[in-house]
């Protein structure tokens, strides 16, 4: 029976394993074993891609073990959140509902209940895929990244963390340890568009939305989409018609027509290019409405 | 590697390869409730609880879970008293093939830890990662609606 059971297992191709007891243990391990080396965050992105061997590194750092990863803290003017920290506690925690209910809202969208016990927002984010949502919710909040490498830390902004597809501007042997997420100044209204065909499905499209609002106009607007691109896409164009017009309806529908200008998604199976772009503008269109009400 | 782990309540200590999963380590010392499908996380037929939450273990190495408590489908019962939500289950008839049964058992009787008195709606929600594919989720659904009503007048 052991046999058989092994003959229909996917199994990844074998590495050394390296439980970091430390931040500062997981970057010297990185800095030891250079290109061969992966940290392990959830491993609910990391495995999959292992068991496919679309990724074989020779050497996995394990940072689970590390339990000073996992908060959520009001630290004053921000929420400071490490790196550790699993959608389900973004989802369910009474300070993140409170203080960024956006980040909680969405991260309780992830995948499903099982994916958010276990996967991390520290994971999600260095992982750079573009169909993922919480790349897209921390740039519309304007989040900092905490990154700290063998010279030392340094606060990325959430706005130009991601680079491409699967490829962020960490640096090989960095650790992501922190997320910074501003609180919202004045009256503040967000909300997160996801589109998909099943339920525990990875976006089509999706869009995150945060308005500013000031008697019956809009201070500040921020609109970011989700699988449009090699990364999120701040729809820059929808922003800046929304910027101190009315917030009325006719103003949020002229500007969410404009939420699919300039862009080029890749089609897919899910979805051709073309359905794409109208699911931008529909999407962005929801959500602005859903947060005007809100 | 060796690591030690609760399982069902239980102490072990294993020596597993650090390639293996936790699923495929539970299945080889004889727990075959927790099943493998689809291997990439996404059908919940794998589901176990580790440390009070519901995962998939076939995309969780087994050394991810050095140190932690473990619990399968074969743990939920108590002696031969079966858990509430295995009860309903079997009371409703809840099955088709009755390959992602153990996925969504573990799965509802980890989530009614957590909200004992869930609605229809949210065990809707909860199911979203549990695939079965005979189309069968009316009745599992039906089952635990019953068993957290049996519940109530106990
Ligand atoms: C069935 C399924 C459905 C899913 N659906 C969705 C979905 O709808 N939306 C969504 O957004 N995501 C989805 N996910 C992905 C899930 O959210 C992942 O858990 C997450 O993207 C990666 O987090 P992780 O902790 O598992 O990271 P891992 O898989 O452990 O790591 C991912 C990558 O990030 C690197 N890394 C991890 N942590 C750090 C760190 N602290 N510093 C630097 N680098 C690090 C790793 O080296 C690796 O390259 C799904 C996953 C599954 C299995």
């Amino acid at each position: 029976m052991a046999r058989a059971e092994w003959s229909s297992a996917m199994i990844p191709a074998a590495f050394d394993y390296i439980a970091a007891s430390s931040v500062d243990e997981a970057i010297e391990m990185l800095q030891k074993h250079g290109d061969q080396a992966k940290l392990l965050a959830g491993g609910h992105s990391l495995l999959p891609l292992m068991k496919l061997r679309l990724a074989a590194p020779g050497v996995l750092v394990d940072l689970g073990k590390i339990e000073d990863l996992r908060y959520i803290r009001d630290a004053g003017d921000h929420l400071a959140i490490g790196s550790m920290t699993t959608h389900y506690m973004l989802e369910s925690s009474a300070l993140v509902q409170e203080r960024v209910p956006l980040l909680s809202h969405a991260a309780g969208m992830v995948g499903d209940m099982q994916v958010r016990n276990r996967g991390t927002i520290g994971g999600s984010l260095a992982h750079a895929d573009p169909a993922s949502d919480l790349p897209s919710i921390v740039t519309v909040l304007r989040a900092g990244i905490v990154a700290r490498g063998p010279r030392g830390e340094r606060l990325i902004p959430a706005d130009g963390f991601f680079q491409n597809t699967w490829t962020s501007t960490l640096y090989p042997e960095e650790v992501v340890t922190e997320i910074r997420v501003p609180y919202a100044s004045g009256r503040t209204s967000s909300t997160y568009q996801k589109f998909r065909q099943r339920a525990a499905d990875w976006a089509i499209v999706g869009v995150a939305v945060s308005l500013t609002l000031d008697n019956g106009s809009v201070r500040d607007a921020g609109v970011v989409l989700t699988n449009v691109g090699s990364t999120p896409v701040r729809a820059t164009a929808v922003e800046e018609a929304l910027r101190g017009g009315p917030s009325t309806r006719e103003a949020l529908g002229a500007a969410a027509e404009r939420a699919a200008d300039g862009l080029n998604p890749p089609g897919e199976l899910k979805g051709s290019p073309e359905y794409k772009l109208h699911l931008a503008r529909i999407l962005t269109l929801r959500a602005l409405e859903t947060a005007l009400s809100g | 590697m060796k690591i030690e782990v609760t399982v069902n309540g239980e102490s072990q200590e294993w020596e597993v390869p650090v390639n293996q999963t936790l699923l495929d380590a539970l299945r080889l010392r004889g727990l075959p409730g927790t099943k493998r499908v689809c291997e990439s996380g996404e059908c919940g037929a794998c589901a176990v609880i580790v440390d009070g939450l519901a995962l998939d273990s076939c995309i969780l190495l087994a050394v991810q879970a050095a140190g932690m408590s473990i619990v399968t489908v074969e743990g939920l019962s108590t002696g031969s008293q079966l858990h509430p939500v295995q009860e309903a289950f079997t009371q409703n008839g809840a099955i088709q093939c009755g390959f992602c049964i153990p996925g969504m058992i573990v799965t509802a009787a980890n989530y009614l830890e957590e909200n004992p008195s869930p609605t229809q709606e949210e065990i809707r929600h909860v199911f979203v990662g549990n695939l079965c594919r005979c189309t069968g989720y009316k009745k599992p659904i039906e089952a635990v609606l019953s068993a957290v009503r049996d519940d109530d007048t106990s």
